[in-house]
């Protein structure tokens, strides 16, 4: 019998279009990096207003009356996640175009929901506590909620995302048993992975 | 050696069709449009080949609308899902057999 088709090009075809199908594939390592500076500067902000307020840059000492300086702290959370946000999804439509695949199909939307349902439950959560007058958790709360939520959208993604994932939770159990240090561990979970998986993915994927 | 070429489902030779079936495979639902810019065919290529793996049984679709656009969506039947994953066996036997 005459085999027309070529038997490891049919594998790998099928590998591909399921992969392709299936997972988000344009993230950007690079805007991971940026990111992953963007945490840094917003770190040293932070460093730099508590160190203002001749508060020790441990924010579990704050008075809940000290309104100003939290409100500082949420604004840079807010622009360093927004200025993220917004690299991101521009590095990823250069990708999607590079790559030749649909920025916003079924695959980006999935990955879109898987990672927002525990990252915003987290991000409420936070605030929520925040109101309250409970900063301490605030850091290791968002790097735990934050690695959950990229451990559950791994599944529509790179699949380097999930160890990430495992790294940010990681670190911010050691942060709930060192409470006080949670800048740091913001900057490291925020700032330095992110740069570090940037430059991994980088590498891998898109050089 | 004959037994696993006999394992080779004839429906499944074709390119596209392999394509349909493995996105299929991989997601639970896909529309037309979804499928054509993943393999990059025509639209009658990709009907005519859709239509062929319906008439196996292998696909089943569900037409509803989007606001007035008509949508058809895809699926694998559990025949069509069984079907190609003895034609991957057999691939990947015929692949260990020629190494």
């Amino acid at each position: 019998m005459e085999q027309k088709s070529n038997p490891q090009e049919d594998l790998n075809h099928i590998r591909d279009i399921m992969e392709r199908s299936s997972r988000f594939l344009s993230l950007s390592g690079l805007s991971g990096v940026l990111a992953g500076i963007y945490a840094l500067i917003g770190a040293a902000a932070a460093f730099w207003v508590l160190n203002h307020n001749q508060l020790k840059p441990n924010y579990t000492r704050f008075q809940a009356q000290d309104n100003t300086t939290v409100i500082i702290l949420i604004g840079i959370a807010v622009v360093v996640l927004g200025a993220a946000l917004i690299t991101g999804v521009l590095f990823s439509v250069r990708r999607a175009r590079k790559i030749g695949v649909r920025l916003w199909g079924a695959t980006s939307r999935r990955l879109f929901i898987n990672l927002i349902i525990p990252l915003a439950t987290g991000g409420i959560f936070v605030l929520l506590m925040t109101q309250k007058g409970y900063y301490g958790l605030s850091a290791p709360l968002m790097l735990i909620f934050y690695g959950l939520a990229l451990i559950n959208a791994s599944k529509y993604t790179l699949p380097d995302i999930r160890s990430l994932g495992m790294a940010e939770i990681i670190l911010g159990l050691i942060n709930t048993a060192m409470i006080g240090y949670g800048l740091y561990f913001w900057a490291a979970g925020f700032g330095l992975l992110h740069i570090i998986y940037g430059i991994a993915m980088y590498l891998k994927y898109e050089r | 050696m004959k037994s696993i070429i006999d394992n080779l489902n004839k429906a499944f030779e074709n390119r596209v069709r392999l394509g349909i079936m493995s996105a299929l495979m991989a997601n639970d639902e896909v529309d037309f449009n979804q499928l054509k810019d993943l393999l990059g065919v025509t639209d009658g290529n990709l009907a005519s080949h859709l239509k062929a793996l319906e008439e196996k049984s292998f696909v089943e679709t569900r037409k509803q609308f989007i606001g007035r656009k008509p949508n058809t969506r895809y699926r694998a039947t559990l025949n069509g899902r069984s079907a190609f994953q003895s034609h991957l066996e057999a691939l990947e036997a015929l692949l260990k057999g020629n190494s």
